[in-house]
């Protein structure tokens, strides 16, 4: 597992030192250079961030510090389940707060981060259009709405009874060769 | 030089001074915890030393104007003092206040200005936020405490200045910025720990050197 993570990086790596070369070493361009990445990867990873600042000539802690001053740029890479909770105005009069709260207590993990295992991360995200199903949480492409804090256990064991299906399904493929 | 009327005294500065420096130089004090005077171009953004100036209709920050010849200022007018205390008091609402146990106590910034506007350091009127946010402690030499950083930017512009690109900065932003070290990598190690500028620079012992305290 963790081989495959560092081969995952090194062409992540590699494939940003290629696009790199086609921005001038301005400090201008430190925003589209991130903006490019999150584009291509969905995260800005930490040696990421130090080879852009390599690329621009400033230190690691200002690439940093202007990459974690914007929502739209992620430090982690996106779970195999993505969660996201609606905190739109409608949403957050309903709680969505506390939905938010739930699934990040019951993951151990907060917004914008991802477990250790990479099976969920967890978005917050301002409306999507199903107001009036509010409060609202998007997980993979299933919109469920009416949320309440007591579905949060039954959604998250719902992946995990189907993930351990899928590994017995594996198992049973094997032993039967 | 220069000369201007501050609270109705005369002084003399030289030309191109801060209204604050100029002050400060002939012993007129006005709170402030972002500037230095090395810096060119103060940020402006403790909203502490503000002045009122004939010919403005505003109080102004006198860290970013500078001295005229024939200057009229006021340091202590209500309407200053109104808003130095506004401004104090919404900074010690997310500040952790433990003096007895803080290694700044009686060398603090914020003690200094507490008493200098007849404030306490325990305030009231806005609700206390407790800025909890979670930071990775991996800097070799350096420890940050976030709760009781002001987020003055000091320490920023000192290392710019002595290292010639600054190896810390703020991160995120509202109610979760912080100073952050990151990528404090192999080059930084090397540098970092000669000047300790930084800590030196902090009004509030929110920056320490790492185990030269007990927590
Ligand atoms: S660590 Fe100290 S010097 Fe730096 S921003 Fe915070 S209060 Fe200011
Ligand atoms: S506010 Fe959540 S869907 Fe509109
Ligand atoms: S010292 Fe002038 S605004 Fe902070």
């Amino acid at each position: 597992m963790d081989h495959t993570r560092e081969t995952e990086e090194e062409a992540l790596l590699n494939d940003i030192a290629s696009m790199l070369a086609a921005f001038e070493k301005e400090r201008a361009n430190l925003i589209p250079i991130l903006q490019m990445i999150q584009e291509r990867h969905h995260y800005l990873s930490a040696s990421a961030l130090q080879m852009v600042a390599k690329h621009l000539g400033v230190s690691g802690c200002e690439v940093y510090g202007v990459a974690t001053f914007y929502n739209q740029f992620r430090f982690y890479p996106p779970g195999k389940h993505r969660i996201r909770v609606c905190l739109g105005t409608a949403c957050h009069l309903r709680g969505g707060d506390i939905i938010l709260e739930n699934f990040e207590r019951k993951l151990g993990i907060k917004e914008a981060e991802t477990t250790a295992d990479r099976e969920f991360s967890i978005d917050r995200v301002a409306c999507v259009g199903c107001c009036a199903l509010a409060p609202v949480a998007i997980i993979d492409d299933t919109v469920h709405g009416h949320m309440a804090p007591s579905k949060v256990e039954g959604l998250i064991l719902g992946f995990e009874i189907e993930k351990q299906r899928e590994k017995r399904g594996k198992q049973h493929g094997e032993s039967k060769q | 030089m220069v000369r201007l009327v501050v609270d109705n005294r005369q002084i003399e500065t030289e030309e191109g001074a801060t209204v604050l420096q100029a002050c400060l130089d002939n012993g007129i004090y006005i709170p402030n915890l972002c500037y230095l005077k090395e810096m060119d171009s103060p940020p402006g953004s403790c909203r502490l030393c503000l002045v009122e100036v004939d010919g403005y209709n505003q109080p102004i920050t006198s860290c970013t104007i500078k001295v005229k010849e024939g200057m009229i200022v006021k340091t202590n007018t209500e309407h200053v003092r109104r808003l130095q205390r506004t401004a104090f008091e919404l900074l010690l609402s997310v500040h952790h206040v433990d003096c007895r146990r803080c290694p700044a106590n009686r060398s603090c910034e914020l003690q200094r200005i507490a008493k200098y506007l007849h404030l306490g350091v325990k305030l009231k009127r806005f609700e206390q936020l407790e800025r909890r946010v979670k930071i990775v402690q991996d800097h070799p030499c350096l420890e940050y405490v976030p709760s009781r950083c002001v987020l003055c930017g000091r320490c920023i512009f000192m290392c710019q200045r002595e290292n010639g690109q600054a190896m810390l900065s703020f991160a995120r932003r509202g109610l979760d910025t912080v100073i952050s070290f990151f990528g404090e990598g192999d080059k930084a190690r090397a540098t970092c720990g000669q000047c300790y500028a930084c800590v030196e620079a902090c009004p509030v012992a929110a920056l320490l050197i790492r185990n030269a305290h007990s927590q």
